[in-house]
């Protein structure tokens, strides 16, 4: 088949689809839906649908990035929206087929948004929601639009003409497009990507190598995830056209073996290419060939750095090595090779498809495009969004994501996962593109973006991040393998009350020792979060070593555990909950927490009910409260 | 075996290796070496770089705390704390009967659903120390069918 066959047959399969009498049925069953519950919801819907004999499409979606809403399922009748419902059980489902597949009513009260064409009354758009309003969906675009196991929904929508056409283009002309387009490595570096492609174009040698970075070992980041889950062929289309850039006749998907649904729906891409010819030997009848093989990672954190990635493909430990020579003209096998983030890969089928100017057309003078970043920790809408570059920090974190929950204190958000920083209250306003993140401490990483409150202790944090990189340290720099233990000892003992005078200024020490000692960026960049932290968050570890107090109420050696007396009631509830019998009470008796005892897991402070809200959670004070138990109300009058 | 005799398949077959066995035992370390002609030692090298492999016996289920950002902040800390009491062993470590076996993940990607605890391929997200002591019982309690 020719492509245009090949469109053709995938846009009559779309419209059939699209414009059918039968009502539709997306069901969103990517990671994050799946752990909400999905499959559960996807099963009760075709049991219901069959049981009352309703003639309808079932389909599996991805994920349109509202990860709290989950489980989202999507009704469409024809010439309408879709209409998305969030939060859908298995036991609402047969209400949602009564009131709108059965009698028409679309249950606004339920829905959270439509999409697509045409307007139900008192249902918003998708785009008209705040979480979205300020997004641009380039790399996301068909995410839970389409059917990720179904070729014929991407090719129907513009899917593979990127590849159409960089086929009757020149290498040369591809490489001058990308570069046209300003895109930079989405992986963290953001180094051009053009200029990469063009070393390793000119790079001498018949045989080269192309692979996908899929290894997304930031904790705190599912952007490749959900995009890989949602959208495989995007990624793999970008792949085809910077192997016949480049010159590349093989290629590899490095995926972390975290992702199995990912991997799964890869392979399912991989076939159905296959099957149309856009895999293998002579590719849409082009002298270009091109095969493309899946290697799922072992679980090391190092191997996202490009040098340990290669030398893991070829079985061997996956520590990186001095560059140069750059894997451009030296990688896999000795081979020229060009390694580039999922997310790359997504905005080189994007480009191809429109144009590099088109593209160029977002984003600020130095940073183009988009940028996806994965939202969560304490903020109200918690998902997966796509922003233009140059936005500001501020309009994500308040506009987007809804602010803090619970009406607590910003404190700051992290990016860059553990090679990057902590942002504080003051940089909110800064743009959101490489320059302007490096200039504040902290880069732009792959898309992690953690949101701290006012209870998230920062020197807690730089610990946790010490703890990753020292872990996944594969020990090859003196530095790195010393200078990192000795960094998270020290932050040890300052999170556990022991931090000595001077402490702070050791760690800045180490920072810079540790940075200027290691071979790759996870050394070069481990010190990020401490720095940072020290930065912005100074007198939090001031309070830590001078005070022995951690403002936070985060580090368990600072912190205690009282039942207030003035608000126990005796319910005995806090104390069958306590898993070391710390508390003591009785009916009607104020309880008291065994100081000894407790082991400040804190189940007592969930449990206790919030009419009462007895327990508190302090650091570097001491209510006042009985020593044993006394009844409820004589506390206060006898002493 | 579907693979060649290439260094470079190593990792796939070690990968291929735990999945049947549920971890690398010596002996399917002693056949690798002889297939792939590599010493024993180098193999143990590249398997203890990756923290996929496992050595020992694993239980019957497999708990996996997610300690990725989002779930360190969102308090993930109780929660492995908790499935540590709750199956009276340590991270790392597995039940006298085999049924359980715990581990820390770095993170599994559901970072909007933190914190999360994975139980063998089941994510289980919002997790609270009261939420995990449920959960678990349940694969106590019903043991295979989940």
């Amino acid at each position: 088949m020719t492509f245009k066959e090949i469109q053709h047959h995938a846009k009559a399969e779309w419209e059939a689809f699209a414009n059918s009498e039968k009502p539709r049925i997306y069901v969103g069953t990517a990671t994050c839906g799946r752990s909400s519950g999905a499959l559960d919801v996807l099963n009760r819907i075709h049991a219901e649908i069959e049981q009352r004999a309703i003639d309808a499409h079932v389909i599996e979606v991805g994920c349109i990035g509202c990860c709290d809403a989950e489980p989202l399922v999507d009704i469409a009748k024809r010439g309408r929206p879709r209409i998305c419902y969030s939060h859908v059980t298995p036991e609402i489902v047969p209400q949602l087929v009564t009131d709108y597949i059965v009698n028409d009513n679309p249950r606004p009260d339920l829905a959270l948004c439509t999409i697509g064409q045409g307007e139900i009354d008192g249902i918003p758009n998708l785009f008209a929601l705040p979480m979205f309003k300020p997004q641009v969906r380039i790399a996301l675009r068909n995410c839970g639009y389409i059917d990720p196991g179904n070729i014929n929904h991407y090719i129907a929508n513009g899917g593979y003409s990127g590849l159409f056409k960089a086929l009757k283009m020149t290498p040369e002309e591809i490489i001058g497009e990308i570069g046209k387009s300003g895109l930079r490595g989405r992986g963290g570096a953001g180094f051009p990507t053009a200029t990469k492609w063009r070393f390793c174009h000119d790079a001498p040698g018949t045989e080269k190598y192309i692979i996908c970075n899929a290894d997304e070992g930031d904790p705190g980041a599912f952007m490749n995830r959900s995009l890989l889950e949602s959208d495989p062929h995007f990624v793999l289309e970008g792949m085809l056209i910077g192997a016949y850039a480049i010159g590349a006749t093989s290629g590899y998907i490095y995926c972390r073996a975290e992702y199995p649904l990912a991997l799964e729906r890869l392979r399912i891409a991989l076939n159905r290419m296959q099957d149309y010819g856009l895999l293998g030997d002579n590719i849409l009848g082009s002298n270009f060939s091109f095969h493309i093989e899946i290697e799922e990672g072992a679980g090391a954190f190092v191997c996202g750095e490009e040098t340990a990635m290669i030398r893991s493909l070829e079985g061997k430990r996956g520590m990186p090595y001095a560059r140069p020579p750059f894997p451009a003209t030296s990688g896999l096998r000795g081979k020229p090779t060009n390694i580039n983030n999922v997310e790359t890969w997504a905005n080189v089928s994007a480009i191809l498809q429109k144009s590099g100017e088109w593209f160029a057309g977002y984003g600020t003078e130095r940073s183009k495009g988009t940028k996806t970043f994965a939202l969560a920790g304490k903020v109200v809408r918690t998902g997966l969004i796509e922003v233009p570059m140059g936005i500001a920090l501020r309009q994500i974190v308040y506009d987007i994501g809804g602010g803090i929950p619970d009406g607590k204190e910003f404190k700051a958000v992290q990016t860059g996962g553990p090679s990057g920083g902590c942002l504080p209250a003051s940089t909110l306003d800064i743009p959101v593109d490489y320059e302007h993140l490096a200039a504040a401490g902290s880069i732009m990483g792959s898309g992690g973006m953690i949101v701290a409150d006012s209870e998230t202790c920062m020197v807690d944090l730089a610990r946790y991040f010490l703890s990753f990189t020292q872990a996944e340290s594969c020990g090859e720099c003196v530095l790195c393998r010393e200078g990192t233990m000795q960094m998270l000892e020290i932050l040890t003992d300052i999170t556990g009350g022991s931090g000595k005078p001077g402490d702070i200024d050791l760690l800045l020490e180490l920072c810079e020792a540790v940075k200027s000692g290691s071979l790759c960026a996870l050394g070069g960049t481990a010190p990020n979060p401490v720095l940072t932290t020290i930065r912005y968050f100074r007198e939090e570890y001031e309070a830590h070593v001078n005070e022995k107090r951690c403002p936070a109420r985060v580090c368990k050696n600072l912190i205690s555990f009282y039942i207030l007396p003035e608000k126990c009631a005796g319910c005995l509830i806090c104390m069958r909950n306590c898993p070391v019998d710390a508390i003591t009470g009785g009916k009607r008796m104020i309880h008291v927490i065994d100081q000894h005892k407790c082991i400040k897991c804190g189940i007592c402070l969930d449990v206790c009910p919030s009419r009462f809200n007895a327990v508190a959670k302090v650091s570097g004070e001491q209510p006042l409260t009985p020593e044993d138990p006394i009844p409820v109300g004589s506390w206060g009058k006898t002493s | 075996m579907q693979f060649m005799k290439d260094r470079a398949n190593l990792i796939p077959i070690l990968q291929k290796a735990q999945e049947a066995e549920g971890y690398l035992s010596p002996q399917a370390i002693a056949e690798i070496s002889q297939f792939l002609d590599i010493s024993e030692n180098d193999i143990y090298s590249v398997a203890t770089f990756y923290a996929l492999f496992r050595f020992t016996r694993p239980g019957d289920h497999i708990v996996k705390v997610c300690l990725g950002t989002a779930c360190h902040v969102r308090g993930g800390e109780r929660i492995l704390e908790s499935v540590e009491r709750e199956l009276n062993i340590r991270c790392g470590q597995t039940t006298d009967d085999f049924k359980f076996s715990m581990e820390r993940v770095a993170c599994v990607g559901c970072c909007a659903l933190a914190p999360v605890v994975l139980v063998d391929q089941d994510v289980h997200s919002k997790m609270t120390p009261a939420k995990a002591k449920e959960v678990l019982a349940r694969y106590k309690t019903h043991g295979e069918d989940i």
